[in-house]
């Protein structure tokens, strides 16, 4: 039997059948559903599906209504709340505010974990985990503001034999989620942009989409050929590999069709 | 073919001899009679028939100025003059006298060499005579002066001889103190007004009469004799003898610099550019061979052209068809017509040269003030220094849903035509609104909107535009946060420093705008007295406030900082008092921890935390509200001064002199703009239409403590918000 408070749960990625047993009972106790509808999307599964697996409402939270917070705290105040976050909730998202402040109500806070992209795509490419630096986040630019800094990540993990993961932006609220193809693009205009080099066609570059769905697309090329390829729906995340590990190299050429040039 | 067709011919030839060119404005206050002058000149020159000038105001072609009797839109006009053997051309833009269209004062000035001063021998100097005079220097154009009315004062004021000259000397000992406490280094004691060399002239508008010491001494007319034509009704005859074209246009050609003297000493003033460039060294040598550069000094409106770009021509050869750029336009713009302006009519030529004030449709980019060429790189020139910030606002909106859309571009071209107009948009009711310097510039304007274009409007009652600033310093730094809570700025805010205010209304500083070299501008501000660590910080100027980053070595804030500078922009043009715009504050960064991933702190996050941080700062430093208040000279009968005085006190004035002089007194008070409503109508009735007054400017002053929490919460309540700004607080927890 839960008791009354805060419960973050990851519902991983895919379907709604990802999400963990110790997850679903939860919900199904809980007196309050919360969605958080806007880091990331679950690829093959609709509010419906997930209001029909659990038996409850399900209440999906823009971002204005999250970081405001107040009615998942004043839920998690009067009942068992349960918040669901695609993935892991709290990789890539910035619920820690509303679990310190949750805290500082003295209500009760736990996590229930769920698969994330952060594991899920090293994992498909067959790339080992111990060898990533930092990851970065490529947003749409917006009039002026053009942030480069996931460049100047990614050339310093380079630098340091490092992969990068490039998260891409999703903007729900404007039903936007950016492509492979247009983060790509990005990378080039910060390469002309900040000029050290880093990037260029040739560049070996992983693209992964739709992870946790019964069928990803994993594939790994040069910058410029990923470029022009045609690929599935959101949504999809970029990795450029560092210095390979044999092991890799030969999952890349077997999982993600990579020229086998890399072998050598 | 009449003496007008044959000076057309005349003008059509000289104006590509620029040593016999001279372009000159005329400037006086209000009322002193430039315009009956221009148009006697014209007449004169044998542009206009001689018994319509000083009847028709030819200059004042606009319907509007006819009916008021005041000169609004500065027009142009040239002439021919013989002066020892040898003939002129003359090109004379015509300025506007009432303040409340100041911005095109100043605009007039940057295409003329020369300027004739008015002044009225009753009144004197008054405050717009020194105004255009400063105006005037400060675009180093020579000074010369007329003295008017000198009839009145011999038939009116009854003066004896004597005290004719002594009210003279006055008027010439003001101008030329004024002269010599303003002008340029390398023109100290040259420039000034002597009655000797015949710089100063005196005469009658009015009677279409005028003298000076040379014309004296060349026709043996003395001042006795004019003072008894004036003594004796008989100011016909003296027109003939002494006509005022014939003295005044000598005048000018013999003491204004022609184009080619003008332009060395006047191109490095106002343009910057590369002096060795091919563009600049055509331009102070006023070469018509070189690229052309033309100034826009205004855009009028002609029933058949169009829009008509007029300025002055200060390099190369304009020809129909020739595709110019408009500077900071992307595309060209092809030159449709050319001509000549000759009071209401426009003679079309083929070909317009260096030197000379011209007129030119098909440049459909071009507002007031902007530069046309034919050098793509060139630079365009120094901003014309408006001398005053629009200070009334009214909604316009369409009386018919259908005339919308019209609305829109006749809104959009009467900006362009008069930048001292200022359309905006209310971004929340969609409402049009149409800023101005006054109750009677818009007044003016809503006419021109109903009659010129045809659109029938209908307006809100004015509002006044108000300005927010600070008290004192923020006591301390205040903290921004972004919704998600993963960022955080710091700022402090001050009122901007009084050198610093000094230095943008020099000219100095830049006014507005993004700071393209921190370091050049560090180093000016250092000069000026900053220190050096805060001076380093400098980003953004906007409506005189500034932003300066004292952070050091913060991640990522390089790629944060045009959020930061969009979010003071938008704090700046809504400040937390009464959503008003801010004026003079200096917005200091402390301080800023971020997010390490960018997507955590895009603009939806960073602009809240930036604005909140701003707002709080604001709050804490003290919010005072600014309004806009006027200096309003009055001059009015002896006998009715009593009415008058209560009129201006009643309207939160402060009264700051009073003088006498015979049976009238002149008022000088300082009023807010927002009492002075419906002023024109109320002094009218009081004193029986014997008043004559004019306002100026003043700048912005805080409202009283006292009235400030009513007047903000008539702001808020007509904005839809709440009567009581919100707390400091409010800014931290949200």
């Amino acid at each position: 039997m839960a008791t009354n408070g805060l419960y973050l749960v990851g519902l991983g990625l895919g379907d709604a059948m990802d999400v963990s047993l110790k997850g679903l009972e939860l919900i199904k106790r809980a007196d309050t559903v919360f969605l958080e509808d806007y880091t990331s999307i679950l690829t093959d599964c609709s509010l419906d599906d997930l209001e029909v697996l659990y038996g409850s409402k399900v209440e999906a939270l823009d971002r204005v209504a999250v970081e405001d917070g107040a009615v998942i705290l004043d839920a998690a105040g009067k009942g068992v709340c349960a918040f669901l976050v695609v993935g892991d909730p709290l990789c890539a998202t910035t619920h820690t505010d509303l679990m310190l402040r949750a805290r500082e109500l003295r209500l009760e806070v736990h996590i229930i974990h769920g698969a994330s992209i952060l594991t899920a795509a090293p994992s498909l490419l067959g790339l080992q985990h111990y060898k990533f630096g930092r990851t970065t986040t490529l947003a749409y630019p917006e009039g002026d503001y053009f942030p480069t800094s996931p460049y100047d990540v990614i050339a310093d993990n380079l630098e340091r034999g490092l992969h990068t993961m490039v998260l891409l932006d999703i903007q729900t609220d404007r039903s936007r989620y950016m492509s492979a193809k247009e983060g790509l693009n990005l990378l080039l205009e910060m390469e002309s942009r900040v000029g050290k080099g880093s990037l260029d066609p040739d560049t070996l570059v992983c693209v992964v989409a739709r992870a946790g769905s019964a069928e990803p697309f994993v594939r790994c090329d040069t910058l410029g050929a990923l470029k022009h390829m045609e690929m599935c729906g959101p949504p999809h995340t970029l990795i450029i590999p560092g210095k390979l590990h044999f092991l890799e190299a030969e999952a890349l050429v077997e999982l993600a069709s990579a020229p086998e040039s890399i072998l050598e | 073919m009449g003496r007008k067709e044959d000076n057309i011919r005349k003008a059509q030839a000289l104006m590509t001899k620029v040593d016999m060119i001279r372009n000159i404005g005329i400037a006086a206050h209000i009322d002193h009679g430039k315009t009956t002058l221009s148009d006697n000149l014209i007449a004169g020159a044998g542009m206009m028939s001689e018994d319509l000038a000083g009847k028709q105001l030819l200059l004042d072609y606009d319907e509007q100025e006819q009916a008021r009797g005041i000169t609004i839109n500065a027009a142009n006009a040239s002439m021919v003059h013989d002066f020892k053997g040898a003939e002129y051309l003359i090109n004379l833009i015509d300025t506007p006298g009432h303040v409340d269209f100041g911005g095109d004062v100043t605009r007039a000035m940057r295409a003329v060499d020369g300027a004739i001063v008015v002044v009225c021998a009753v009144e004197g100097i008054m405050p717009q005579t020194e105004t255009v005079i400063r105006q005037a220097i400060k675009e180093k154009v020579k000074p010369i002066l007329f003295v008017n009315k000198v009839d009145r004062l011999i038939n009116e004021l009854k003066v004896t001889p004597e005290q004719m000259q002594e009210r003279f000397m006055k008027v010439i000992g003001r101008v030329n103190d004024l002269i010599q406490r303003i002008v340029p280094e390398e023109f100290r004691g040259v420039w000034g007004v002597k009655v000797d060399d015949g710089s100063v002239a005196f005469g009658s508008a009015y009677h279409n009469w005028a003298t000076s010491v040379p014309f004296m001494k060349e026709t043996g007319i003395s001042f006795k004799e004019i003072y008894d034509y004036c003594a004796n009704d008989n100011q016909k005859e003296l027109a003939k003898r002494a006509p005022i074209h014939q003295v005044l246009l000598d005048m000018t050609i013999d003491h204004m610099p022609n184009p080619i003297e003008a332009q060395k000493y006047r191109i490095p003033h106002i343009w910057h550019g590369d002096k060795e460039s091919e563009v600049g060294k055509s331009m102070v040598s006023c070469s018509n061979k070189g690229p052309i550069a033309m100034m826009i000094t205004k855009i009028i409106m002609d029933p058949h052209a169009g829009e008509v770009a007029i300025g002055r021509l200060f390099s190369g050869s304009i020809m129909r068809g020739q595709e110019l750029r408009i500077i900071g336009m992307p595309n060209k713009n092809r030159v449709q017509q050319l001509s000549l302006a000759v009071g209401g009519d426009r003679i079309a030529v083929e070909k317009l040269e260096a030197g000379n004030i011209v007129a030119v449709t098909g440049l459909k980019d071009a507002i007031a003030g902007s530069t046309a060429t034919s050098d793509p790189d060139m630079a365009g020139f120094e901003k014309i220094v408006h001398v005053s910030d629009p200070v009334v606002t009214k909604a316009v909106e369409a009386k018919h849903t259908r005339d919308l859309p019209k609305l829109v571009e006749v809104l959009r071209s009467i900006a362009k035509a008069d930048p001292s107009i200022v359309i905006e948009i209310n971004q929340e009711t969609g409402e049009h609104l149409m800023s101005g310097m006054g109750e009677l510039h818009l007044e003016i304007t809503e006419y021109r909107i109903s009659k010129e274009y045809g659109v029938e409007i209908n307006t809100s009652a004015p509002i006044v535009v108000y300005r927010e600033g600070v008290e004192k310093a923020s006591p301390r730094t205040f903290e921004g946060k972004s919704p998600n809570k993963h960022n955080r700025f710091y700022f402090i805010v001050e009122p901007l420093d009084d050198y610093l205010v000094d230095a943008i209304n020099s000219g100095e500083l830049q006014s507005e705008g993004k700071i393209k070299d921190p370091k050049q501008v560090g180093r000016v501000l250092q000069d000026l007295g900053m220190s050096k660590d805060m001076a380093k910080g400098i980003r953004l100027i906007h409506n005189k406030n500034m932003f300066l980053d004292r952070t050091k070595g913060i991640q990522y804030l390089y790629e944060t900082m045009e959020l930061c500078l969009q979010a003071f922009k938008e704090a700046m043009d809504g400040s937390p008092l009464a959503r008003e715009k801010a004026m003079t504050m200096k917005v200091m960064l402390m301080d800023a921890k971020l997010h390490e991933d960018s997507i955590h702190r895009g603009p939806a996050q960073i602009i809240p935390a930036v604005r909140n941080g701003i707002f709080g700062a604001i709050a804490e430093a003290g919010r005072i509200l600014l309004e806009p208040r006027q200096k309003v000279f009055i001059t009015v009968p002896m006998d009715q001064m009593g009415g008058a005085t209560r009129e201006i006190q009643s309207r939160r004035a402060v009264i700051e002199d009073m003088t006498q002089d015979r049976d009238t007194t002149t008022i000088v008070a300082k009023a807010p703009v927002a009492e002075m409503f419906g002023f024109a109508s109320a002094i009218r009735g009081t004193t029986g239409g014997r008043a004559l007054w004019s306002t100026e400017f003043d700048g912005y002053e805080r409202v009283p403590r006292e009235i400030q929490e009513k007047v903000v919460g008539q702001i808020r309540t007509r904005k839809g918000l709440k009567p009581e700004p919100y707390p400091a607080s409010y800014f931290s927890s949200t």
